[in-house]
């Protein structure tokens, strides 16, 4: 178990940035998810700490240990892929034993650690298996259980839950962060799937176009995005321009909103958008246009346009009921709701 | 009913066209076969069976060396190509080198060139560079030949094989040997059978290049035929020809059943 840092990592495919000078530390024991849309360059991260790709510059330590020059067979690190790359000829037990055997570990002492770690996640029984007889959801934890087995210092996942159905999907989080907990090993993994980085990450980053645009705790991140990027990438955010007007910021059509750290552009997650028929006090209030209002069970969304700009709320069940299909409604939010963000 | 009329008649053609096929290559076999087991030299009608041909076969001392000498030089044909072709193949399917691509393209052309041609070229070469007519000769004349269809057989398999599976080996700490022996191997491997039953097929009913670079007396068992037909025909000829095609025929359809001819069922 180790920390792993990758400082300064430029990697270049014939003309375009596959990664930017992208420096990051992934805590010892901690579960890291990289996150970010398809060519930012995630992926291609996880390859560089996995050794299956070489930076152009830029250094690579897992615990002490600089692997830059290090082949991927000596970096003692544990992969799941996308397709889970199972042996086909191999049952799941020697799957599992794969890793020990080639690095001299047989007999009893091999026998105890496959078994446990098909007891880890949950397959016990079926060591006798063939990787195609099993579901796809066995088949994730045979992968895991075979990139554990030999105690790597580092675990890294890529997008181990993509090629499963949507409900097996949540089943499978859960038991990724069990399993996780209970090796308590250093784990990077890529995902483009922002609930998925949430729920499972105890820190998350996320990439744009080979750079790192921000890291840090999930809640954190979601709660105060930073930068428009990251405040539509993660989760929804309605953001507005405005014109600095002393304390306050003067959007389109003139009315006045609270201004957090001089930005002239905020943000506001739907959820805390509060949508009325009757004027509300204070600032933050803004005219708007309700175009639809579509019933999800708990919560409803409203689609509002304002200035010709789409605005999303969503409602509890008790105020959304109360909102007529369509027409002029107030569309307002408290000042601790509003996010800077920079404009680049 | 026009275009089912159309249907009709184009599958009509079909299946006719199909059994021509099968009829004008199957015929003359099935009455060389049957031939075989006729009692008559002359190949007279009505048929009775017997097994004398087969008797007289088997006593023949030059039929008999002949065929050893066919099995082993196949067989010392199918080790190196075989060997030589799948160890090429990985190495075409792993590395990018300079030149790969002609490497590539100038396997071919051996499949397609006649042997005729490739049997004079090699007796000159041979003789030019000493090694001559004789069993050394042969053989690399047939792992020559061979060669491509090992490579053509083992890369079609290769490319089935998923490259993640080889990542995934070395993330659990195998080095490339390893890699190679424990995953890519095993998953290759009915490729590599299929390769070494084409190279066996292709050395056992090799002629031209036997005629041309074995010495006088060291026949293999296609020169001794073509030797014997020019003497006189003799059904000891046919009981032999049978043989050889029942044996090239099981060789095949084994390739075949490995390769499943390039898919999965």
């Amino acid at each position: 178990m180790s920390e792993v840092r990758v400082n300064n990592i430029v990697k270049t495919y014939k003309t375009a940035r596959a990664l930017d000078d992208v420096t990051l530390t992934f805590p010892d024991g901690g579960f890291f998810g990289l996150l970010g849309p398809s060519g930012s360059g995630k992926t291609t991260l996880l390859r560089t700490i996995a050794g299956f790709v070489e930076p152009d510059t830029g250094s690579v330590t897992i615990g002490d240990r600089p692997v830059v020059n290090v082949p991927v067979e000596a970096r003692e690190i544990g992969m799941v892929f996308q397709n889970y790359a199972l042996f086909p000829n191999m049952t799941v037990a020697d799957n599992v034993d794969f890793g020990l055997r080639v690095r001299g570990v047989t007999g009893n002492d091999a026998k105890r650690r496959v078994a446990e770690a098909l007891e880890l996640v949950q397959l016990g029984p079926l060591g006798k298996r063939y990787p195609h007889e099993l579901s796809g959801g066995q088949r994730q934890r045979v992968a895991m259980a075979r990139a554990i087995a030999p105690r790597p210092r580092v675990l890294l996942l890529d997008e181990p839950l993509s090629a499963l159905d949507k409900s097996l999907r949540v089943d499978m989080q859960i038991e990724l962060k069990r399993i996780q907990r209970e090796v308590g090993i250093t784990t990077i993994f890529v995902t483009h799937d922002q609930e998925e980085a949430l729920t499972l990450s105890d820190r998350i980053g996320i990439l744009k176009g080979g750079r790192l645009v921000r890291e840090g705790r999930p809640q954190e991140v979601y709660a105060d995005p930073g930068d428009t990027f990251t405040a539509r990438f993660l989760g929804e955010a309605n953001v507005f321009d405005g014109k600095p007007e002393g304390s306050l910021l003067e959007l389109l059509g003139g009315a006045r909103v609270t201004r957090p750290e001089k930005a002239t552009r905020i943000a506001v997650r739907p959820e805390h958008m509060t949508v009325s028929t009757v004027e509300p006090e204070g600032p933050n209030v803004l005219r708007a246009e309700l175009r639809q209002r579509i019933f999800a069970g708990a919560m409803g969304t409203c689609v509002l346009e304002w200035q010709g700009q789409p605005v999303k709320a969503i409602a509890r069940q008790e105020e959304f009921d109360g909102l007529p299909e369509k027409g002029a409604v107030w569309l307002s939010w408290s000042d601790r709701h509003a996010r800077a963000l920079t404009v680049d | 009913m026009k275009a089912q009329l159309r249907t009709r008649v184009t599958t009509g053609i079909g299946i006719f066209y199909l059994s021509s096929i099968l009829f004008f290559l199957y015929a003359p076999i099935l009455v060389m076969a049957a031939m075989s087991f006729n009692a008559s030299e002359f190949y007279q009608l009505p048929f009775q069976f017997s097994t004398q041909w087969y008797e007289r076969m088997w006593e023949n001392e030059a039929i008999l060396s002949a065929a050893w000498r066919s099995i082993w030089i196949a067989i010392v044909t199918t080790v190196f190509a075989t060997a030589l072709g799948t160890a090429a193949s990985v190495a075409l399917w792993r590395y990018d080198f300079p030149g790969k691509r002609i490497l590539q393209v100038l396997l071919f052309p051996p499949i397609a060139i006649p042997w005729l041609i490739t049997g004079t070229a090699m007796l000159i070469f041979f003789f030019g560079v000493g090694i001559g007519r004789g069993t050394p000769a042969v053989i690399l004349g047939h792992v020559a030949l061979a060669l491509p269809y090992v490579i053509v057989v083992v890369t079609a398999r290769l490319a089935t094989f998923d490259r993640t599976l080889e990542e995934a080996a070395r993330s659990l700490g195998a080095r490339p040997w390893m890699v190679t022996r424990r995953v890519m191997l095993p998953w290759i491997a009915p490729g590599v059978i299929a390769g070494a039953l084409f190279a066996f097929a292709v050395s056992f009913d090799q002629f031209v290049i036997s005629y041309f670079l074995s010495e006088p007396g060291d026949s293999t068992l296609p020169v001794l035929i073509y030797t014997a037909i020019r003497k006189g025909f003799t059904p000891e000829i046919n009981a032999i020809s049978t043989i050889i095609i029942a044996v090239s025929m099981v060789v095949m359809l084994t390739a075949a059943r490995f390769t499943k001819f390039g898919g999965e069922k």
